[in-house]
């Protein structure tokens, strides 16, 4: 059944150097420059227009190359314009709690579905599968509704309750169970019947022996659970009013209003916070690229 | 009882025993998932269309039961409503078509044996992991009627400038008006301010596309083109003949999920239009979120967010049908 959820896209083919050939490969060259220079030009625009002063960068015709000087100053000047340290300080402790979460939820789940024989269980995945198409859409607004009910996120006094309703709903994803039970089901059943000869329980077994031989698929659920959280938007701008508790990205939203026609201060302060998941992105690209590989999911 | 009844039955008791306790220790393994899901994704699933039967502004009011609905399909919110759906068809049309054949031309080109392929690759996936709110604030900058650099480029070879973000005429009017011609509402086409936003959504999920038909690509054996090529094929019969009609379930898979990924469109055209100008950018998602957070009106947002979606299951049981026929013959 899993099968059906996630397409199984060799990751070994997008290695493979392959065949169909086109002769010259200058051709293919200036077409991929060409292309990726469009891709990659709003990253550059971006950098150096953080680094431009202020009447660079409202200069028409813009300029390619800042000629007026470079301005790191820039970036203190933005930083020092909203609490940027509280942002990045509370997108950071929220990812943390987020991923933690999500990893012990999935790995505990996709570890009985893998390697567990208990009644119910095509019912539970059925169940399982049913939440995993449901979209965030689905749930945006009840949510809105019973968080606001439950918590006052935005209450001075109740600073964790404006964190906590920013973890609680993404504690446990479909996803990651899926991804994490189909590594596990590519455990040798012999390491198993080893195990239970050695007298080791489940628990043990999952941590002795799953989880070690896992660790690639559990790296790759961090970074997956890690980005979202980096790049969470509508539902922290719908739960959160003060900027104490609120992630980056709502933050540099709310930067744009203060910024206005300043855009060498909004390009330098987009710059720092894209720098980080950039950074994240260029050490766990493997892992990030073999998520939707593997799984075909399109954060 | 002999001896090895009393031990049978033993075994059986202890094999009883131990599927109990393996039922137990399965369920205890699954419940923290569970609890979460079905706390934060299955009752508010459930308590979502239940919050749609009322009239709900801001506080819980009358049971209107399916008024709502109706309201919104055929009554006084028709016209806001069908409008949404279209504009998000038609954002739909200008991306989804374009971002596909773009993704294979660079995924195909990506798949030769040429050097530097790690750096183009992580070039192209960048936009993708790069957040909608940073990377739309450049696309806003990017697209700005005095400072951006676009209308620079426009007016060195003598068009524009445009307003683009905050040019709600259509883009076929807008040609047929250059060279003198009337165009009919009907063919005034989409505003250049929702092809905006559209050149943005290319740009940023153009990376998704590209990983996933390298995967396909890579799925194709070599014997094909080994075949063709001793039967005298050109590149392009190769492409067309081998390639293209092997690709077919992951063109079917990326179209299903780019639909999925307009329907959901919310981050980027928040920050680069918040739904304007006149409009004429409000996909359904921004509708949505217009009606029930900056209006206040719970019960029509929740109606909405429940047709929504509908719409996005429906595309979701498409995508599985087809990864399930691809599993059964591939």
């Amino acid at each position: 059944m899993s099968e059906v959820v996630l397409p199984r896209v060799s990751v070994r083919a997008l290695r493979r150097p392959a065949v169909p050939p086109i002769r010259s490969s200058l051709f293919v060259h200036l077409v991929l420059i060409a292309v990726g220079g469009l891709v990659a030009y709003p990253f550059y625009y971006m950098l150096t227009t953080g680094l431009k002063d202020f009447f660079e960068s409202i200069t028409s015709p813009p300029t390619i190359f800042p000629t007026q000087g470079l301005h790191p100053e820039n970036y203190i000047e933005a930083w020092s314009k909203a609490p940027w340290a509280r942002y990045f300080g509370n997108t950071v402790l929220i990812a943390l709690l987020n991923t933690a979460g999500e990893l012990f939820t999935a790995v505990l789940a996709a570890y009985a579905f893998a390697l567990m024989n208990f009644k119910g269980k095509a019912v539970l995945f059925t169940v399982l599968l049913a939440t995993y198409m449901m979209p965030a859409e689905a749930t945006l607004i009840p949510n809105f509704v019973i968080m606001t009910r439950l918590f006052r996120p935005n209450d001075l006094d109740h600073i964790a309750q404006g964190y906590l309703v920013q973890v609680l709903p993404f504690l446990a994803t479909a996803f990651s169970i899926f991804l994490l039970r189909q590594q596990f089901l590519s455990v040798p059943k012999e390491l198993r019947d080893a195990a239970v000869i050695d007298g080791a329980g489940h628990l043990r077994f999952l941590w002795s022996v799953v989880l070690p031989i896992s660790i690639p698929a559990l790296v790759t659920v961090a970074i997956i659970s890690f980005y979202g959280s980096w790049n969470a938007f509508q539902w922290p701008l719908i739960m959160t009013s003060r900027p104490d508790i609120q992630p980056i990205q709502v933050g540099l939203n709310a930067f744009r209003d203060t910024a206005r026609s300043q855009y060498h201060l909004l390009m330098a302060a987009c710059s720092f916070v894209v720098a980080p998941i950039v950074l994240l992105y260029l050490v766990g690209q493997r892992y990030l690229v073999q998520g939707v590989a593997r799984t075909g999911i399109r954060g | 009882m002999t001896g090895g009844a009393i031990a049978i039955t033993q075994r059986a008791a202890s094999r009883r025993r131990r599927l109990l306790i393996e039922n137990v220790q399965a369920y205890l393994f699954l419940l923290p998932a569970f609890v979460v899901l079905l706390v934060f994704k299955i009752f508010p699933a459930l308590y979502a269309i239940y919050i749609s039967f009322f009239k709900w502004d801001i506080v819980q009011g009358a049971f209107r039961g399916i008024e709502n609905y109706t309201d919104i399909l055929f009554g006084s919110r028709a016209e806001n409503w069908w409008r949404s759906v279209s504009t998000t068809i038609t954002f739909a049309l200008i991306t989804v078509p374009f971002e596909i054949a773009l993704a294979l031309v660079i995924a195909y080109l990506l798949f030769q044996k040429i050097r530097g392929r790690a750096v183009y690759r992580t070039i192209y996936y960048l936009p993708y992991i790069t957040a909608t709110v940073a990377a739309a604030a450049v696309f806003e900058y990017l697209y700005h009627p005095q400072y951006g650099i676009l209308n620079t480029i426009l007016s060195s070879v003598g068009l524009g400038p445009l307003r683009f973000l905050q040019e709600p005429t259509g883009i076929f009017e807008m040609i047929g008006n250059r060279f003198g011609a009337d165009v009919p509402a009907w063919a005034a086409g989409p505003s250049l301010s929702l092809v905006s936003v559209a050149i943005f959504s290319i740009w940023h999920f153009l990376g998704f596309q590209i990983v996933i038909f390298l995967g396909g690509l890579g799925n194709i054996p070599v014997e094909y083109y080994e075949a063709a090529r001793l039967d005298g094929a050109n590149p392009r019969q190769v492409f067309t003949r081998i390639t293209l009609p092997l690709l077919t379930p992951q063109i079917f898979f990326v179209f299903t999920i780019a639909s999925i990924g307009v329907l959901r469109a919310f981050n980027e055209i928040f920050v680069l239009t918040n739904g304007g100008p006149l409009d004429t950018s409000r996909t359904v998602s921004m509708l949505v979120f217009r009606t029930f957070f900056q209006q206040g009106q719970i019960g029509f947002g929740s109606a909405m967010g429940v047709l929504l979606t509908l719409l996005i299951l429906a595309f979701t049981l498409v995508q599985f049908r087809v990864l399930e026929r691809r599993v059964q013959y591939g």
